[in-house]
């Protein structure tokens, strides 16, 4: 048998996937955050903490996440949180998937699912203030 | 000739091909594939035997009585319980843990004291905490050592004249520590306390003898062992087997039954209420049948080699670690490990780019991860099919891995 390495052109992870595994835009501590929440995926113990700043008219003036996860799920947080930078906390609260896989550009196959989704939940409960920071 | 050599050609899913590549299965500690000759007694079973057991006084009914109880028959043989008797029939591992939990629990009183370790499957620690909870009981663990064996000095430590539980794996499913059975209990018979044993990594690999690990209960399911899913097995001393009540009530375990109490019946079938799974029970005696003539030892012999290869394989290779017990120490066919860089989920993704099924994950043993301090690993684990040019295969390949994400 010959040994195989999975290419760079792999299909399973897009350009961006790669890309924000790397080098995530978003990824650290944000010091000012007032809207925090927390979770993990019980399914592979990926751990994603979502910190927004919102400022008093009910605006998102920055978003950062860290995690101890995979690079859909890592990918993923840093485009939310993209994706909610500036936004209101509705805009923000209607996010869906539909619209973070836009940006990945990458076929999620049902198994992997829920690492893209995570970071969409722990927005949600930061956006609703249930979660405990 | 070399054990896959001889089996590769019964087992029918290994003609996949996953990815345009032939699989390569390396996941059979979650659950192993199955040979024909499995597939062929259940299918037959349905299409000549079928009918409930016990209860039917017709020709189907008793041949179907006498397989599942010619399944009794196997398992006692395969495991080396001194009786029959002591063979009770599950649902699988997490059954036979959640109804022996069960069981002893309702005799536990508020400050006994169940001992369980740090590398514990969730299913033989979640129904001791559940009913630890119900009880007023205390949940200790017995500590592991830096290289995934359990310490044993603390577990002396721990032991107390209240200690009326000591549950533990003989098999890691995540560093493949084998734990010494026969120590731990001799240990806890000097307090008085019930041994449970999950030997769900176990009893697909290694010998067993119940008479001379002489432990309460072990328990493990046929679907990791070449069986099908739906069906697993208890083993219970039979002392402490008679000394309990039945922990879940329904059809089979009863003698006789007015409105307001009922009757046990006799072992093993007190602990079995309900329809059984008849056809799984086909499948096990099939398997095991496969496995005793392949011989056990032989078995061990091939696996161990086969995750020597893998284990010394991965150490080498620049920025991957792997987890538990060193080579030179004797494992269960579990090799866990972890690529600098790399998610346990990605490596899992990767590889099966390449038809190469490993597992990623916490395996269930969250507090193990702790312990080990990651979120989780990738893990390959053996059967008697596997190849050591599979291994070679995934260890060219693994190689390769920190350039492609
Ligand atoms: C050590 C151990 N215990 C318990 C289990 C649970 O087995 P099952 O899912 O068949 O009930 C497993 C397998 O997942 C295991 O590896």
């Amino acid at each position: 048998m010959t040994g195989a390495t999975p290419s760079a052109s792999s299909g399973l992870y897009s350009d961006v996937i790669r890309d924000r595994w790397r080098r995530p835009r978003h990824r650290g501590e944000l010091p000012g955050a007032n809207a925090v929440a927390e979770d993990v995926n019980p399914l592979c113990g990926d751990r994603v903490r979502m910190m927004l700043a919102v400022a008093p008219e009910g605006r998102i003036t920055e978003a950062r996440f860290l995690g101890d996860s995979c690079a859909i799920c890592t990918a993923s947080a840093d485009v939310v949180a993209d994706l909610v930078s500036g936004r209101s906390r509705g805009e923000a609260a209607a996010l869906d998937v539909s619209d973070v896989l836009a940006v990945l550009q990458a076929e999620i196959r049902p198994t992997r699912m829920r690492c893209a989704t995570l970071p969409l939940s722990v927005l949600a409960q930061a956006l609703d203030g249930s979660a405990k920071p | 000739m070399r054990l896959d050599e001889l089996t590769r050609s019964d087992f029918p899913i290994l003609q996949r091909i996953v990815n345009g590549r032939p699989l390569v299965y390396f996941d059979s500690g979650a659950s192993s594939q199955k040979p024909r000759a499995v597939l062929e007694a259940m299918n037959r079973y349905y299409e000549r035997s079928h009918a409930n057991v016990h209860r039917s006084i017709h020709t189907l009914g008793e041949e179907a009585t006498e397989l599942y109880e010619l399944a009794r028959d196997a398992v006692q043989r395969f495991i080396g319980a001194p009786s029959r008797e002591e063979v009770v029939f599950t649902r699988g591992t997490t059954d036979g843990l959640g109804l022996i939990a069960e069981t002893i629990g309702r005799t536990l009183r508020r400050g006994d004291e169940i001992v369980v370790t740090e590398l514990e499957h969730h299913s033989n620690l979640i129904p001791w905490q559940l009913v630890a909870r119900d009880r007023g009981a205390v949940l200790k663990a017995i500590p592991i050592r830096e290289d995934g064996t359990l310490d044993l000095d603390a577990f002396d430590r721990l032991l107390t004249p209240r200690t009326r539980v000591v549950a533990f794996a003989h098999v890691s499913n995540v560093v493949g520590t084998i734990n010494p059975v026969i120590e731990i209990v001799r240990r806890a018979r000097a307090v008085n306390a019930l041994t449970v044993v999950d030997g769900a990594q176990a009893a697909p690999h290694l010998r067993l003898d119940m008479s001379a690990l002489e432990c309460d209960f072990y328990v493990f399911s046929a679907h990791k062992m070449l069986g099908p899913t739906g069906i697993g097995v208890l083993y219970g001393r039979r002392a402490v087997l008679e000394s309990l009540e039945p922990g879940r009530g329904g059809s089979e375990m009863i003698k006789e039954v007015w409105i307001d109490r009922a009757q046990w019946n006799d072992l093993p079938w007190r602990f079995e209420p309900g329809t059984p799974p008849i056809a799984e029970a086909v499948g096990l005696t099939a398997a095991i049948e496969y496995l005793e003539k392949l011989g056990m030892d032989r078995i061990s012999e091939h696996e161990r080699a086969l995750t020597r290869q893998t284990q010394e394989g991965l150490a080498r290779i620049p920025g991957v670690t792997v987890y538990g017990p060193p080579a030179n120490v004797e494992r269960g066919a579990v090799v866990s490990f972890a690529v600098e860089g790399l998610h346990p989920h990605d490596v899992a993704a990767l590889l099966d780019e390449e038809g190469i099924a490993v597992r990623a994950g916490h395996h269930c043993a969250m507090p193990l991860m702790r312990r080990l301090g990651v979120v989780g690993t990738s893990r390959a684990t053996f059967s008697v099919f596997n190849s050591p040019d599979e291994v070679s295969l995934l260890l060219t390949t693994v190689a390769g891995l920190r350039s492609a994400l």
